[in-house]
């Protein structure tokens, strides 16, 4: 038998990314003002982690792109907040100003799904 | 690897321990190349590469290039235009050179002006007529697809889907990538398919038909997104000609399946390798030692014999080509 062994691996290298954020439906939109937290959320095998993030009104939540292939992220429901493309390394931040759930998935692999849950203050 | 004919084959399947029958059907995954026949919708192997170089090409031919990534620089291949270019000199000294090309997408890896001008410039140095589909790397710039469609839009319709005709075969190059739905696989859409529907009608059984698209059309692991959800639609329009081929990329592999008349077959990358289904924690680029990354890139060539409805699809690794 042939060994064919794989080896799956990740080399990062630091893009910066565009950040977009529209304001949608139920959802206002402040400009970024917070200072990078402990609101993360990873992108790494194309999954969303934590893949349901909960965080107060006001804060605002950073993705990080780790996988060596770009994503993105698109709210669903009706709503248009979203993040451009990601390359490797880069980040994304969008400010939740009101209470609710917001679901949104990566545009390019839509089997990636997550939820940003906005607690009131 | 599976004794059923209509199970698919892969470049996961292993050659060990089979018959010469079996060897035959797995000398793609070995890299000697499989030239491959379809008569009445059901394919033979005619030879290995080498057999099938030595005999002569009795008809037109064209290439299958996908996923060339122009941009990727990731360990997995720290120069994908480099391995474009290699391909595309490859093809250029090929002694039956190629009717035309077809690139089934992925063509850059991040839709930025410098990656589809690059992309263009080397493609179309070879002089070879080349028909492209549009992968979700293509569309990710800030207009969602402005930036493919300048370059390749004209003449098409909707996103990018289009038909001709070549050498007695009628062509359909089909959009899965736009749209896409949470949670989802590719998707062609109702307008895309009303289009494809129109687009057949009054044409015989048998005629025969080759389709293009990005995302295989057939769920070949929906887990990891690698399927079309309204992808069975299209084929329902398919199921009555004679001779069908769908060429698919996305998924960086050759797996070909057959069922019925049709014929579905995923192109190698020019870039860089994934992963077979399942077999690891996600479809991200493979990484392999750079003396073996040669092995698992390629092209695929398909021959039409004139006046039948052969096609005969070659595989063949980029180290070997």
């Amino acid at each position: 038998m042939i060994n064919f062994g794989k080896h799956p691996g990740a080399c990062l290298a630091v893009v910066l990314s565009l950040v977009s954020a529209n304001v949608g439906v139920g959802l206002l939109i402040a400009a970024p003002s917070q200072a990078e937290g402990t609101n993360q959320v990873a992108i790494d095998n194309f999954t969303f982690q934590p893949g349901d993030i909960t965080v107060n009104v006001g804060d605002t939540v950073t993705w990080t792109n780790r996988d060596d292939i770009p994503h993105n992220v698109r709210a669903t429901g009706g709503a248009t907040w979203k993040c451009a493309v990601m390359d490797t390394g880069g980040t994304c931040d969008i400010p939740f100003k009101t209470a609710g759930e917001f679901t949104y998935f990566c545009a390019l692999h839509p089997k990636m799904v997550g939820k940003v849950i906005v607690k009131p203050s | 690897m599976t004794d059923d004919q209509n199970g698919p084959l892969s470049d996961a399947d292993s050659p060990a321990g089979v018959d010469r029958r079996s060897l035959l059907r797995c000398g793609a995954w070995m890299g000697a190349g499989v030239l491959w026949g379809i008569s009445g919708g059901v394919p033979y192997s005619i030879g290995l590469l080498g057999e099938a170089e030595a005999a002569p090409v009795t008809g037109p031919t064209f290439i299958q290039i996908s996923d060339s990534h122009i941009g990727f620089d990731k360990a997995a291949n720290p120069n994908a235009l480099s391995t474009l270019t290699e391909t595309l000199g490859k093809i250029d000294s090929m002694k039956a050179k190629p009717g035309f090309m077809i690139h089934t997408g992925d063509i850059t890896h991040l839709s930025k002006p410098q990656q589809f001008d690059d992309a263009k410039q080397n493609i179309e140095a070879t002089k070879i007529e080349t028909f492209y589909v549009p992968g979700e790397h293509d569309l990710v710039d800030e207009d969602t697809g402005k930036a493919y469609l300048d370059r390749y839009g004209k003449g098409t319709k909707g996103a990018g889907y289009y038909s001709f005709d070549k050498d007695g075969i009628h062509f359909i190059g089909l959009v899965n990538v736009v749209n896409l739905k949470a949670g989802g696989l590719g998707n062609l859409g109702d307008e895309q398919i009303a289009w494809l529907e129109s687009d057949l009608k009054g044409k015989k059984d048998s005629q025969p038909i080759v389709v293009f698209a990005h995302i295989p059309l057939w769920i070949v692991y929906a887990d990891w997104g690698w399927g079309t959800d309204d992808g069975a639609k299209a084929l329902a329009l398919l199921k009555r000609f004679g001779s069908v081929t769908v060429l698919n990329g996305h998924i960086h592999q050759i797996i070909q399946k057959v069922e019925g008349n049709m014929t579905f077959h995923t192109a190698r990358s020019t870039a860089f390798p994934q992963p077979t289904p399942g077999s690891a924690p996600s479809p991200g680029p493979q990484v392999v030692p750079a003396e073996q990354l040669r092995d698992y890139l390629g092209i695929t060539s398909v021959t039409e014999k004139k006046g039948s409805k052969i096609l005969a699809l070659t595989d063949s690794q980029l180290s070997k080509i």
